[in-house]
């Protein structure tokens, strides 16, 4: 098994194509269902685009994490770019400031387990996300 | 990335690969609408079996091709979304809308040729 971290460089939209293909091939491999492999390579897919659209560049950073009595995978969606103002705003279904369907953020954190975002108007975003194998 | 589009009586049938750029399925809009006013069909197949993440703006992309071309007088069907890309797509709060699903691509090209003998 695979041990460590897969960083993905997010520049452009082909990033995005790659970053998900990465996080679904490593879910496959920690032995996720096809269906929870799914859910992860949305939602990397979605965070991913988020990087692009709103701060041109970033990374995603994939790892298999312990805990207690279960294995998941760790992801990690990382820009410098403008930061969110309201973080509570940008939570809400239906909200967008680039014209995207605006449903990102909200979303992920429905096909995840745990979410967790921090962001630093000026100074970027970080989200982190982990889904358990049932 | 070429996508194949087949031509079959009045009906066109493109199917999307797996992993498709955000600019991929842009150039696939743009062909397709370019190729159903060149060749005058009334009806599209999308074929996304092969698509094994269906995100917001993969969404958005079908959905726009679905009412551009039905601007044009003709009729769209996506057909072959897998189970699992369809429990993601509901977890994530997108929905394809008022655009036609089937379950594979004879039962779109059924929905189609009843759609032209019966257009509501």
């Amino acid at each position: 098994m695979r041990a460590g971290e897969i960083r993905v460089a997010i520049n452009s939209d082909q990033d995005i194509v790659t970053a998900r293909q990465r996080g679904r091939a490593l879910a496959t491999e920690l032995g996720f269902s096809t269906g929870d492999a799914t859910l992860i390579a949305t939602a990397i897919s979605e965070l991913a685009r988020n990087i692009v659209s709103y701060a041109r560049k970033g990374e995603i950073s994939l790892k298999m994490v312990h805990g207690s009595s279960r294995q998941g995978v760790l992801i990690i969606a990382s820009d410098s770019g403008p930061g969110i103002r309201d973080i509570r705003q940008a939570m809400r279904d239906g909200f967008s400031t680039s014209g995207s369907l605006g449903l990102g953020l909200p979303g992920v954190r429905r096909l995840m387990d745990e979410f967790e975002i921090t962001s630093e108007p000026g100074q970027g975003t970080i989200v982190t996300v982990k889904k358990w194998k049932q | 990335m070429e996508v194949p589009i087949l031509k079959q009586g009045e009906v066109l049938i493109a199917t999307f690969q797996a992993a498709l750029s955000d600019a991929d399925l842009e150039h696939l809009r743009r062909g397709l609408v370019q190729q159903v006013v060149k060749l005058r069909s009334r009806g599209v197949i999308v074929d996304v079996t092969a698509m094994d993440v269906m995100d917001s703006f993969a969404s958005r992309t079908l959905r726009e091709i679905a009412h551009m071309i039905r601007l044009r007088g003709a009729e769209t069907v996506i057909v072959g979304i897998q189970p699992e890309v369809a429990f993601a797509m509901v977890q994530l709060g997108l929905t394809l809308e008022d655009v036609a699903t089937a379950l594979d691509l004879e039962e779109g090209l059924a929905y189609l040729t009843q759609k032209f003998k019966n257009p509501d």
